[in-house]
């Protein structure tokens, strides 16, 4: 099935507009989109009408253009006719907001929606979903245009079973000024999958990253997955839910109580070079610092920092999360001696952590970043910057970024998030380059590089 | 690689829900893998006659399809070393529920590991590799992988152990046969992936991993209610 005409369309019938209820999930995604997205938006409802001063259609077949995606959002007993109309009007697929089906037993009803589309090789979404955000495009989460916070546009495609969650993230996204490309909550999931759409986004030529956020899946369905996940080119990060068990169960076996549902999920998803986020602010950095690079790394740091303070953090957090950050050879600490201004020459520390004490300048961060970006012994540069210190300008990061385009080393920056920092942020960022908010969120960025692993 | 003689054990096995350790042992062998060599003894004197050959000391342990778990109900006795002893063991069993034999075999030695499967609901059959012993459910020290295991596979599931020192050799102790421990993980690996769709999970604890040889010292198959 194609989704291509659903997640980019340029026409869409929203099916349930009601004439006199502006609070229906129907009017906020008919509003939002006509006024701010680029679809070009038709109203229906089985009345007819005049609403917005557009006309509302009866039915979807009676729009005169050919629609690519209809959002359904009318009571569950009516979604089957719904969808039956849209596979007659020859639609290019759905979204059915609709609650009322599988998640509250109704399994026939949502059977009946699977297998009519499946017949008619018709894909849809939900039911009991939010939708898709697919900026300039579409957005069919149906909350008023002036309460949604939109992440800017970027490499990072989410995709969660949770509507709820897919609008939290979404906030997240916009405050760490991570970019999007597409979210898409997917609900009861009755017909269109993880699978589906990790292999939508893996020939996605907007995606670079593949977020998921599972409750679980079904029977063998994590198997087929992380083996398509594991061919995919594209990091895929997965933050799961559930991870205890809910009540006890009779176990008979060593094995069975060591290899536990949460613990099986993990141990395969590392096996096949899935990244697993353990919580929401784990899935975001591993998001920022993946949609920056792809190059897997084994985890060798070298940690550059102005504090002792920080190194020592740095080394602990690395340890805890089985980095390492090698020590460097006399002859390299020789070198690095070499590297930086007379003054600090005799005040810094060579070894790793690098620390060029808070006398260090720019050029000192830049030279030592320089050469140990050229050393095979490590894979990543942690960069502990303080731009409160005298020689250190704002001028620093984007210096360092043309550093990275010229050695292409993997680099991890850490500069505490404060407005008045923000140029040398910025300098990170606008280059494509990771800032993190803390040093454990540094060392994290730096884990979950690791964790992307193809073979 | 499935015999129809493996099927059969398996099929015999249905009526107790789980395939108790000879026969598993039994299906193991025929797989390929290293099986201590035992005698399933119906009366004392088999079992007599086996240690006679086999060499002492001789470990024996309880057969029943009532017992799951043989320590609990002391069903396991190591340093048979004469025939009185293993009389003594055979009579002291035979009180036990369910008794339908004394399992004797040579005794091994080596680090005691657990090789496992279980069939999961979201990805199929896995693949454990742990410490083993009586402590496995404290030490918790344990790798998973979903099956099929590839030899690279193998070899990070040891490096992911807490206790993957004690493998390498400890203060002064042989390695582990590396060689041996991948072969037999791989040879139970494809075991797994043929008969998973008629098993729960499976238990190879301890498997004794030495220098020389990697052994399975006790085996249990839970069957698919």
């Amino acid at each position: 099935m194609d989704l291509k005409p659903m997640f980019k369309p340029r026409t869409m019938a929203v099916i349930g507009v009601s004439l006199t209820n502006e609070r229906h999930p129907a009017n906020v995604i008919y509003n939002k989109n006509n006024l701010r997205q680029q679809v070009e938006v038709f109203a229906v409802n089985e009345k007819g009408g005049v609403y917005q001063g557009e006309q509302v259609y009866r039915v979807i077949s009676e729009i005169p253009k050919k629609m690519d995606l209809a959002v359904i959002a009318t009571r569950a007993e009516t979604v089957p006719d719904m969808m039956a109309d849209c596979i007659r009007a020859g639609a290019g697929g759905a979204v059915v907001i609709s609650g009322g089906f599988a998640e509250v037993g109704k399994k026939d009803l949502q059977e009946s929606l699977v297998s009519m589309a499946r017949k008619a090789g018709f894909p849809f979404i939900g039911p009991n979903c939010v939708g898709v955000y697919s900026p300039p495009s579409v957005d069919t989460l149906f909350i008023p245009g002036e309460r949604i916070v939109r992440p800017g546009p970027g490499k990072v495609a989410l995709v969660s079973q949770s509507g709820g969650i897919l609008v939290d993230h979404l906030i997240r996204f916009w405050d760490e000024g991570v970019g999007l490309s597409m979210a898409v909550s997917i609900g009861n999931k009755a017909l269109i999958r993880e699978m589906d759409l990790l292999n939508y986004f893996a020939s996605d030529p907007d995606t670079e990253v593949i977020s998921f956020y599972v409750e679980g899946f079904g029977e063998n369905e994590g198997r087929d997955f992380v083996l398509a996940a594991a061919r995919c080119p594209k990091p895929v990060i997965v933050l799961k839910s559930g991870k205890t068990a809910g009540g006890s169960r009779a176990v008979s076996s060593h094995t069975a109580s060591l290899a536990g549902d949460y613990e099986v999920f993990s141990a395969v998803l590392s096996q096949y070079g899935l990244v697993e986020a353990r919580d929401e602010s784990e899935m975001i950095s591993a998001c920022e610092a993946l949609s920056c690079y792809r190059k897997p790394i084994e985890g060798r740091l070298a940690i550059i920092t102005g504090s002792g303070g920080h190194g020592a953090q740095a080394m602990d957090a690395c340890i805890s999360r089985g980095l390492t950050a090698p020590p460097f050879s006399d002859a390299v600490r020789e070198e690095l001696g070499k590297q930086v201004s007379e003054k600090i020459q005799g005040i810094a520390s060579f070894g790793n952590p690098v620390d060029l004490t808070g006398s260090a300048v720019d050029d000192d961060f830049v030279q030592v970043a320089r050469y140990l970006s050229k050393r095979e012994e490590v894979d990543c540069l942690l960069l502990l910057l303080l731009p409160y210190l005298p020689g250190v300008t704002s001028d620093l990061g984007a210096r360092l970024s043309m550093t990275y385009r010229q050695e292409r080393k993997p680099m991890v920056a850490y500069v505490p998030h404060v407005e008045k920092y923000n140029m040398l942020i910025e300098g990170f960022q606008l280059n494509g380059l990771p800032v993190a908010r803390s040093i454990g969120e540094a060392v994290q960025m730096a884990e979950s590089l690791r964790r992307f692993q193809r073979w | 690689m499935v015999s129809q003689e493996m099927n059969r054990i398996l099929d015999d096995a249905g009526k107790h829900g789980w395939v108790m350790e000879p026969e598993a042992k039994r299906l193991f062998s025929l797989a390929g893998m290293d099986i201590p060599r035992f005698c399933w003894a119906r009366k004392a004197e088999e079992a007599v006659g086996f240690a006679e050959k086999a060499g002492y000391p001789v470990v024996g342990k309880i057969v029943s399809p009532r017992v799951v778990h043989k320590t609990e109900v002391k069903g396991v006795a190591v340093g048979l070393d004469s025939p009185g002893k293993i009389e003594e063991a055979f009579l002291r069993f035979s009180r036990v529920e369910g008794f339908a034999g004394m399992l004797v075999e040579e005794t091994l030695s080596g680090l005691e590991l657990i090789v496992g499967a279980r069939v999961d609901l979201q990805f199929g059959p896995v693949v454990l590799l742990g410490i083993g012993g009586t402590g496995v459910e404290i030490y918790k020290d344990a790798a998973l992988r979903m099956a099929p295991l590839e030899e690279r596979d193998v070899k990070s599931m040891v490096q992911g152990l807490k206790a993957r020192r004690l493998l390498e050799g400890y203060r002064g102790k042989e390695p582990v046969h590396m060689g041996e421990l991948t072969r037999l993980l791989l040879t139970f690996s494809s075991l797994v992936m043929e008969i998973h769709p008629r098993i729960e999970s499976i238990d190879l604890n301890p498997v004794f991993a030495a220098a020389s040889r990697v052994s399975v010292g006790d085996a249990r198959i839970m069957l698919k209610k």
